[in-house]
């Protein structure tokens, strides 16, 4: 990462946190901050564990940033490669940008696990290996001739094999547990050997645990027991000869948690149920990476929010369309093909100009792709992707907590102009976290539905007219049925302005595929602000979503080096900044790094007649900061392309 | 997971829809639009038929929709003075859920055709009757498609010779109402469009049904597939010796002189079709719509034959359960009575810290 780990100091004897009161009887190292990368089967429990180490990083003030990997297969056959689930979690004692490019320390759960990772784990790196697993059937699943704990293959690094699947049975000899059940607890062994070299309070998990088996009793106490005899282990064995302290970050005062994107979108859709009074109707189906968006909100009910499981995608936004019809706030959610399932409804709502949000959280394409991993690549599909002259706004969150802010920026939008709005989230921002300082409801900006309520006929004859447009914001009145005198007939065929009736009148529909155009173009989007701390940058590092933080920590790197860079981040895909234009005639060379094969780039170019230059990886994960340093830096050297 | 009883009320299909008090005519559901179907479609039949109920039902005009999707018959919701909506292709039923999931105070109608609700939405159609969503879903079935100008749709018999199957089509045809009772359907009916009377009764039981209430309409396209129900259509003994009229409670009966009975099949199974005179009064089956078995429904919509030899119309089932709009609110209704909706609480979570300035 950006800043180096070498301000280490040495504490002989017990340490004390400040907050964690966790005391050890070995010597203490600080770290400005580490990566931890916890790695398994499918089966493992890898996802709950870097989860709850997450939670107790979080909860000890640590900045920190999470990375899951997880194949697409719930299970797939356990002890394989293609089986392996990780977990990458980054926790600093400074405001950090990202998961982290390579892990500090890997925990390997099986030999799969170190087979697919151990890659990434740079010389001298830790890593603590489950032995039990690594049997010779489980070696010669995955290729090993010998088993790399003992063959001296990893002198390379610090290499703790630890039989934690036979620990956490011997701490769990008394319980009345299956020896079934008893193994399954090796992550929680796992976890609170990694609590204890790390100093992480240990309150938490415990609490977590019992609430999470709050039926089966048996089970908490059975994985808390494992938990605490993975800290002990660490405390009681002469193994571990340093644990690591990583003080609390200073962050901005105020409340914090920790929060996935896909949460904050969820309580995003819910605080703009509640700051508009409009029910939230949200019809969507299940796809992966979005179903979790569906799963919170389903539990938020007593907030006004129904949660609809359609039939299938396109149900899904056609009831969000009905409910908005009807004078709710319609919501539907999807990712991968499920976007493309949508594009003939959301010409729809183009056509009858009624609010909806449409959130699309990008994964790997085409067709099926890759499930769980992360892309850009629906961004062209999201301007263009329906038939005829079809725009809509677009919105991308750039982080996780990001996501909260731009579900209510996007309905802003949707409700003000009458409009479908698409937010593109991705893989990388669903499922990982970070810190989020929880606002103050008061703050949060009011959205006026404002329903038409009487008739608005120019013409003075009493009628109503559903497409005389506001004269600022272009938008249609929104008049839902129950409202007397405002009867009215809407439907994809093409309007008569302002009266609204069907019209195949050539002048009227140029007219009116103009109109749909400059309503869209004219919203109001806040002026791009860019990030150039020297003033005299020449280079400007354009980016949109999930890659802020990538690109935010590969710039740091860059001027640690001395050398001026300047970095500015898209959150209104369309319409553009205003200032975007003049933005990039102000810098030499406009660099675009995306998830994609250059997207953006390829609409800056058209529309502005910039030779932006275009750095791309399609690979299904996230781009590391060093990679982006490195692009950077030929960039600035005039080396690229 | 297991099933919860959800103790949803019993109420009728337009309980909890504002009323009024003034008298309403047709003239006051109909739109200033000019209609655009060609002359002598069987639309125009249905959609007086609909002008000529809506007003008796009652209700404050604001609170009826009419949502369809496309093709000659989706035209339906221009042509009435209420809220309405022309929607996409087949996609009709998604888009009345969502509104009268939201909405319990909206009467909600979806007019549809073969191609729109059988073909192209036959998805969305089974999976709304499946949640018995509360709607009123009128299919006319005219066995072509007209707007697209002459192509066999998924109702039209094998063999049809169309502009796209010049040597016959290869489909085999939906029976409508087969398709909906295997979907779990809780009222289905069938009426034709020459027979206003009958027509009218039944959207009356229609919309007085709690759920989905499906409406198979047999509506004559002159222009591209002319005839197609003449012989049922033209009434006289021809008509009468095809038509099996249903009637609930009572036996049933049909033929010139009624001398012909539906009557149990051999060995229990399906129903047949006999002279009473060789059978017996007493065999006769007496159609009762809210048995809650749907298997003599189905059997009745197997005697329908497709070349209309016979042709069984009236409520064929008409049951009650719980419908998904319902059960929905309820859950909302719970929810707000039992948790807080403190949205300060919810984005604070359970797990927060706190950093000093
Ligand atoms: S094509 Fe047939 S169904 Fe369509 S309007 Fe003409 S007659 Fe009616």
């Amino acid at each position: 990462m950006t800043i180096s780990d070498s301000a280490i100091t040495v504490q002989p004897g017990a340490a004390k946190s400040s907050n964690g009161a966790i005391e050890h009887s070995r010597e203490v190292l600080k770290r400005s901050c580490v990566v931890i990368r916890f790695a398994g089967d499918s089966g493992d429990g890898m996802q709950l564990t870097g989860d709850r180490f997450s939670s107790a990083a979080a909860a000890f003030g640590n900045d920190l940033a999470t990375m899951p990997n997880f194949p697409a297969e719930i299970r797939a056959p356990a002890g394989t490669l293609p089986g392996v689930s990780s977990f990458q979690l980054h926790f600093a004692d400074h405001d950090i940008l990202t998961a982290g490019d390579q892990p500090d320390v890997l925990v390997a759960m099986n030999p799969a696990a170190l087979k697919a990772n151990i890659a990434d784990l740079p010389p001298g790196g830790i890593l603590v290996a489950n032995s039990d697993e690594f049997t010779k059937r489980n070696l010669t699943k995955v290729g090993y001739p010998a088993n790399p704990l003992e063959d001296g293959s990893l002198c390379a690094y610090t290499v703790h094999s630890v039989a934690m699947e036979t620990l956490a049975r011997g701490a769990l000899e008394h319980t009345e547990l299956s020896k079934k059940d008893a193994s399954r607890s090796k992550n929680m062994f796992a976890l609170g050997l990694l609590c204890w070299m790390y100093h992480r309070p240990t309150e938490g998990t415990e609490r977590y645990l019992r609430e999470k088996f709050v039926r089966r009793p048996d089970l908490a106490e059975a994985n808390i027991l494992a938990f605490r005899a993975g800290w002990n282990y660490g405390e009681t064995t002469e193994t571990f000869a340093v644990t690591y302290e990583v003080s609390p970050a200073k962050l901005d005062a105020g409340t914090y948690r920790q929060i996935t994107g896909n949460t904050a979108l969820a309580y995003g859709i819910v605080a703009a149920g509640q700051r508009s009074g409009l029910p939230v109707f949200l019809g969507s189906y299940p796809i992966t990476p979005a179903s979790d968006i569906l799963h919170e909100l389903s539990k938020h009910k007593a907030f006004n929010v129904t949660t609809f499981q359609a039939e299938d995608e396109i149900s899904g936004i056609g009831a969000a369309i009905g409910a908005a019809f009807g004078g709710a706030f319609g919501v539907t959610t999807t990712s991968g093909p499920g976007i493309s399932l949508k594009s003939e409804a959301a010409g729809l709502a183009v056509a009858l100009e009624l609010p909806l949000l449409i959130i699309d959280v990008q994964r790997g394409g085409p067709s099926t792709g890759l499930p769980t991993k992360t892309e850009q690549s629906d961004l062209l599909q999201a301007m263009f992707g329906r038939n005829g002259e079809c725009p809509l706004p677009i919105v991308a969150p750039r982080s996780p907590t990001d996501c909260f802010d731009a579900a209510l920026d996007a309905t802003r939008i949707a409700i003000t102009y009458r409009t479908p709005v698409i937010l593109l989230s991705d893989g990388s921002l669903a499922n990982g976290s970070e810190p989020w300082k929880v606002p103050a409801v008061e703050s949060l900006p009011p959205i006026e539905p404002g329903f038409a309520t009487a008739p608005n006929a120019p013409d003075g004859s009493g009628e109503f007219w559903p497409y005389q447009r506001d004269d600022d914001t272009l938008a249609r009145p929104w008049a839902v049925p129950g409202t007397a005198g405002l009867e009215h007939r809407i439907g994809g065929l093409e309007k008569a302005d302002g009266r609204g009736s069907i019209s195949y009148d050539p002048d009227n529909h140029d007219h009116m595929v103009r109109l749909r155009q400059a309503k869209v173009d004219g919203i109001t989007v806040p002026g791009l602000e860019v990030d150039d701390p020297d003033g005299h940058a020449e280079l400007l590092v354009l980016g949109w979503g999930s890659t802020f933080g990538a690109i935010g920590a590969g710039c740091r790197q860059v001027r640690a080096h001395g050398l001026a860079i300047a970095q500015a981040h898209l959150r209104h895909l369309n319409p553009l900044p205003a200032n975007l234009a003049d933005l990039l005639h102000n810098y030499r060379t406009v660099l675009v790094p995306e998830m994609n094969l250059g997207q953006l780039a390829l609409l800056l170019r058209s529309r502005f007649l910039i030779d932006v230059k275009s750095y791309t990886k399609v690979s299904g994960l996230p781009f590391k900061a060093e990679e982006l340093r490195n692009v950077f830096i030929d960039a600035l050297k005039g080396d690229l392309l | 997971m297991s099933a919860t009883d959800l103790g949803l009320p019993l109420m009728g299909g337009l309980d909890a829809i504002p009323t009024t008090d003034q008298k309403q005519s047709a003239k006051d559901y109909t739109s200033d639009q000019e209609i655009r179907w060609c002359p002598g479609c069987g639309d125009y039949a249905v959609l007086a038929a609909v002008r000529g109920f809506l007003p008796e039902l009652g209700l404050r005009r604001e609170n009826v929709v009419f949502i369809s999707g496309i093709g000659c018959s989706s035209r339906f919701p221009y042509y009435l003075n209420t809220y309405g909506m022309h929607s996409i292709h087949g996609r009709a039923p998604t888009i009345a859920t969502g509104l009268a999931v939201t909405r319990p105070d909206l009467s909600v109608f979806v007019v549809t055709g073969d191609g729109d609700a059988l073909s192209i939405g036959g998805n969305h159609l089974i999976h709304a009757i499946r949640r018995n969503v509360n709607l009123t879903i009128l299919l006319f079935n005219n066995r072509i498609y007209g707007l697209t100008k002459g192509q066999y749709s998924p109702t039209s018999e094998v063999g049809k010779i169309t502009k796209s199957t010049p040597r016959g089509s290869l489909d085999h045809p939906f029976n409508p109402l087969s398709l909906v009772l295997g979907a779990e359907a809780s009222f289905v009916a069938r009426a034709i469009d020459a027979d206003r009377a009958q027509l009218t009764d039944v959207l009356r039981k229609a919309t007085a049904h709690r759920g989905t209430s499906f409406v198979e309409i047999y509506q004559d396209c002159p222009i591209f597939n002319d005839g197609a129900f003449d012989v049922i259509r033209r009434g006289g003994d021809n008509a009468k010796q095809r038509i099996i009229p249903l009637r609930h409670g009572e036996p049933i009966r049909f033929g010139v002189n009624n001398e012909y009975g539906v009557v149990l099949g051999e060995g229990g199974f399906g129903l047949r079709i006999a002279p009473v005179a060789g059978v017996g009064e007493d065999a006769v089956l007496v159609h009762d719509t809210e048995r809650p078995d749907p298997s003599i429904a189905f059997a009745l919509s197997r005697l329908s034959d497709h070349d209309l030899t016979h042709t069984i119309t009236g409520v064929f089932r008409c049951v009650r359960r719980p419908t998904y709009d319902d059960g929905a609110r309820l859950q909302i209704r719970e929810a707000k009575a039992t948790e807080s909706a403190d949205l300060a609480a919810l984005l604070r979570g359970r797990d927060t810290w706190t950093v000093d300035a």
